[in-house]
């Protein structure tokens, strides 16, 4: 495939990976860990998809962060979810991996088996579009993801309001990375020394929004593309950031995120969604300003407004360690519950629910001595 | 000399309408009017012909062509019915047939079953029924015996089959999936993932415009051809459900055994890759019905693979993988990347991803 298989070359790889091995070798501290946060899922996915962990020395470890929206929905809005689905007359509308998501009673999946109409969908325009097919029905699309889904939503509800449609509304959940990345830096347990920056929301918000990591964190960041090429590419920068006492905004996927973001996506967002004061996050809690919510010129479109919904805050299982796992404490098989009472099948924690999340990865990817011998 | 059978003259009942109704399920002249306009028209040969509630088979004939039955049975549901490729009643005649192909036998008689919802129209079972007469004809299976039911609209999505075969093991072949030995080949018999990806694209809700077949295909002959050339092999398995990533686990278990299998190997068309790729879909998982898994010893490993690409449906056979001692129960793949990643079990279904 065109733009895919370069990115994917295994002598180029191997290359790659000799020259971050000098790299991290030539940086001084010895052996001491050098962190990396990827934050992103997508790049979660891809690490252990291509097994680039395996290129990589010893003295760098990937700390796999909380950029995969599907696992910090807290339970309670799954609950949410549900309760709107189990409406009489509504077709609940989704993305596919958001299915699987246990709420406190049931997931989406179980519910459509109850009977619920829940259908999926590729794009909000899909939802839209069964709202025109059937006036007699409520559409509600489950508005989920970062600033990399939120601009298609926005730009649904404008649609919607251009055609005067009114059997459709978005249950918004879009979060916002920002302040999640900022809530995670100012924990006074976190390891991070650099972070590699999730190429999808910054091909919409651009570069700027990551200036505070440099300049107040004194952490590197470059903004990564998700082949693994790129991960091992954007790995190399980072080093060479640390090894020359650098701190910067640095773009490896500037082939799709320019440095100014995407300038109809951001109008779009700010036409639609206005901040909420806080949002919960699985794993992480409540955190100010991470999560929006649709302007009241849009109320119309708003589910949470035409629908009588739980809003329960569900709290995590006590046992689950996500917390520490998202702030590079403790490695997922470190923790209590990994691979026992928290597996694919039954996932007690966020960060086993998607193939995004990194306890998923790990439990899917990784090799069962890997696990063991890293724990032991 | 035998003296010649004279069967009963059957006069075939005809279908006056255009819509199954329940009616048609109900015991009297409109189902039989169905079974024989639609079903027995389609199946016509000589052990269906006199209409007994039961097929009989020659022992004889079964016993010179070999020393043990194999006997399978398919349920088959597919939504659509009609896909780039084929049809649910090819799929339940290839499907049948090829589970019967990887134990060794040679397939020879099929059970079929048909339940209808009512409303389904009579052309679109006439279709069908077409499809599995010509799909037995060209794979030189009959379809000797079967049975009809007609549910309310709604208790069933317009069409299910099921489908049941009957086949002879020839003496001295044995395969088996508890079979498989380090130092062992992996082999595939050609391009992987097409009947998932052409079943996904032709349900259309992923607006994806693309023309992806399925590979749906009759194996015995092909398994004929590469037992013949290559005694050595252990094991066979179509990838269906799942994929060849649930045929290699299995394997891997029932043989205590690890599996690696290597990514730059595994076959697959551009458009597959593609259409797995804007989904976040694994190809590994997605479902043939046209590919067996084969594991070969490693003596004949060119063997088999030089009999798999000799035939039509073997062109693109590969090499994927090898047998190993590490991890017995696991398999794990090198990427493209050189690194290596566990290939498990799915979970639930593969959902398509977010972003």
């Amino acid at each position: 495939m065109k733009y895919v298989d370069e990115f994917r070359d295994r002598d180029k790889a191997a290359a790659l990976a000799t020259e971050i091995e000098k790299l991290a070798c030539s940086i001084e501290g010895g052996s001491t860990p050098i962190h990396i946060m990827e934050v992103c899922g997508g790049h979660t996915h891809s690490i252990f998809r291509y097994g680039v962990e395996e290129l990589l020395p010893a003295r760098i470890e990937l700390i796999h962060g909380p950029g995969c929206p599907v696992c910090v929905l807290p339970m309670g809005r799954v609950d949410d979810c549900v309760a709107i689905a189990e409406q009489p007359n509504v077709i609940f509308t989704t993305f596919g991996d958001a299915m699987r998501v246990p709420g406190s009673r049931k997931s989406l999946m179980q519910a459509r088996a109850e009977g619920a109409d829940v259908r999926m969908v590729y794009s909000p325009m899909d939802a839209l579009a069964l709202a025109r097919a059937h006036p007699d029905r409520e559409v509600v699309f489950f508005g989920l993801g970062f600033e990399t889904t939120m601009p298609a939503t926005a730009l649904t509800i404008l649609q919607a309001d251009r055609e005067a449609i009114d059997n459709f509304t978005v249950f918004c959940n879009h979060i916002t990375i920002i302040p999640t990345i900022k809530a995670i830096l100012d924990s006074p347990d976190v390891r991070i020394d650099a972070f590699l920056g999730p190429g999808h929301v910054s091909m919409v918000i651009g570069s700027a929004p990551y200036d505070f990591i440099a300049r107040h964190y004194r952490r590197p960041l470059v903004i990564a593309g998700f082949e693994p090429l790129d991960v091992l590419q954007s790995i190399w920068m980072v080093l060479k950031q640390i090894k020359e006492g650098r701190c910067e905004i640095e773009n490896q996927y500037a082939r799709v995120a320019a440095a100014g973001g995407n300038v109809a996506a951001l109008q779009a967002i700010a036409r639609v969604y206005e901040l909420r004061p806080f949002f919960e996050w699985r794993g992480l809690g409540s955190i100010d300003h991470s999560g929006v919510r649709l302007r009241p010129e849009y109320a119309r479109f708003d589910a949470e407004r035409r629908y009588a919904i739980p809003n329960a805050r569900i709290a995590d299982p006590k046992a689950c360690q996500c917390g520490e796992v998202l702030k590079g404490v403790l490695k997922p098989w470190q923790c209590k519950v990994f691979g026992t009472s928290c597996t694919p099948q039954t996932p007690a924690g966020a960060l086993m629910v998607s193939s995004e999340g990194a306890c998923a990865a790990y439990y899917q990817y990784s090799s069962a001595k890997q696990r063991t011998g890293a724990r032991g | 000399m035998g003296k010649t059978h004279i069967r009963p003259q059957r006069v075939l009942g005809k279908l006056q309408v255009a819509t199954v109704t329940l009616a048609h399920g109900g015991g009297g002249k409109a189902m039989k009017d169905l079974i024989d306009d639609v079903f027995v028209a389609a199946f016509d040969n000589s052990d269906l012909a006199p209409m007994e509630d039961q097929a009989r088979l020659d022992l004889g004939m079964l016993a010179a062509a070999g020393d043990r039955l194999a006997f399978t049975t398919d349920a088959v549901v597919v939504d659509p019915l009609f896909f780039p490729g084929g049809d649910i009643g090819k799929l339940a005649v290839c499907g049948t047939i090829n589970d019967l192909a990887v134990g060794g036998a040679i397939p020879l008689y099929l059970s079929c079953a048909a339940i209808i919802e009512e409303g389904t129209s009579v052309e679109l079972l006439r279709k069908v029924a077409q499809s599995m007469a010509h799909s037995a004809q060209l794979a030189g299976v009959r379809i000797v015996t079967g049975d009809t039911k007609v549910v309310p609209r709604g208790a069933c999505d317009k069409l299910f089959i099921t489908a049941s075969g009957l086949g002879v093991i020839p003496k001295g072949v044995q395969l088996n999936a508890h079979a498989a030995r380090p130092g062992d080949v992996v082999l595939v018999n050609g391009l992987l993932g097409e009947h998932g990806a052409a079943i996904l694209a032709a349900r259309g809700e992923m607006a994806l415009d693309c023309t992806i077949e399925s590979d749906c295909a009759p194996l015995h002959e092909l398994v004929a051809a590469l037992l013949a050339r290559a005694p050595g092999v252990r094991c066979l398995r179509d990838a269906t459900r799942g994929g060849i990533a649930t045929v290699l686990n299995e394997i891997a278990q029932a043989s205590h055994v690890g599996i690696e299998i290597d990514e730059a190997q595994c076959p697959m068309r551009e458009q597959v890759r593609g259409f797995c790729e804007i989904l976040g879909l694994d190809p590994l998982y997605l479902a043939n019905e046209g590919k067996l898994v084969a594991i070969v010893a490693p003596e004949d490993a060119d063997a088999a693979l030089t009999a798999l690409q000799a035939h039509p449906l073997g062109a693109e056979a590969r090499i994927v993988g090898r047998v190993t001692e590490l991890e017995p129960g696991r398999v794990v793949m090198r990427t493209l990347l050189g690194g290596h990643r566990i290939v498990d079990m799915l979970v639930g279904e593969q959902l398509p991803r977010i972003c």
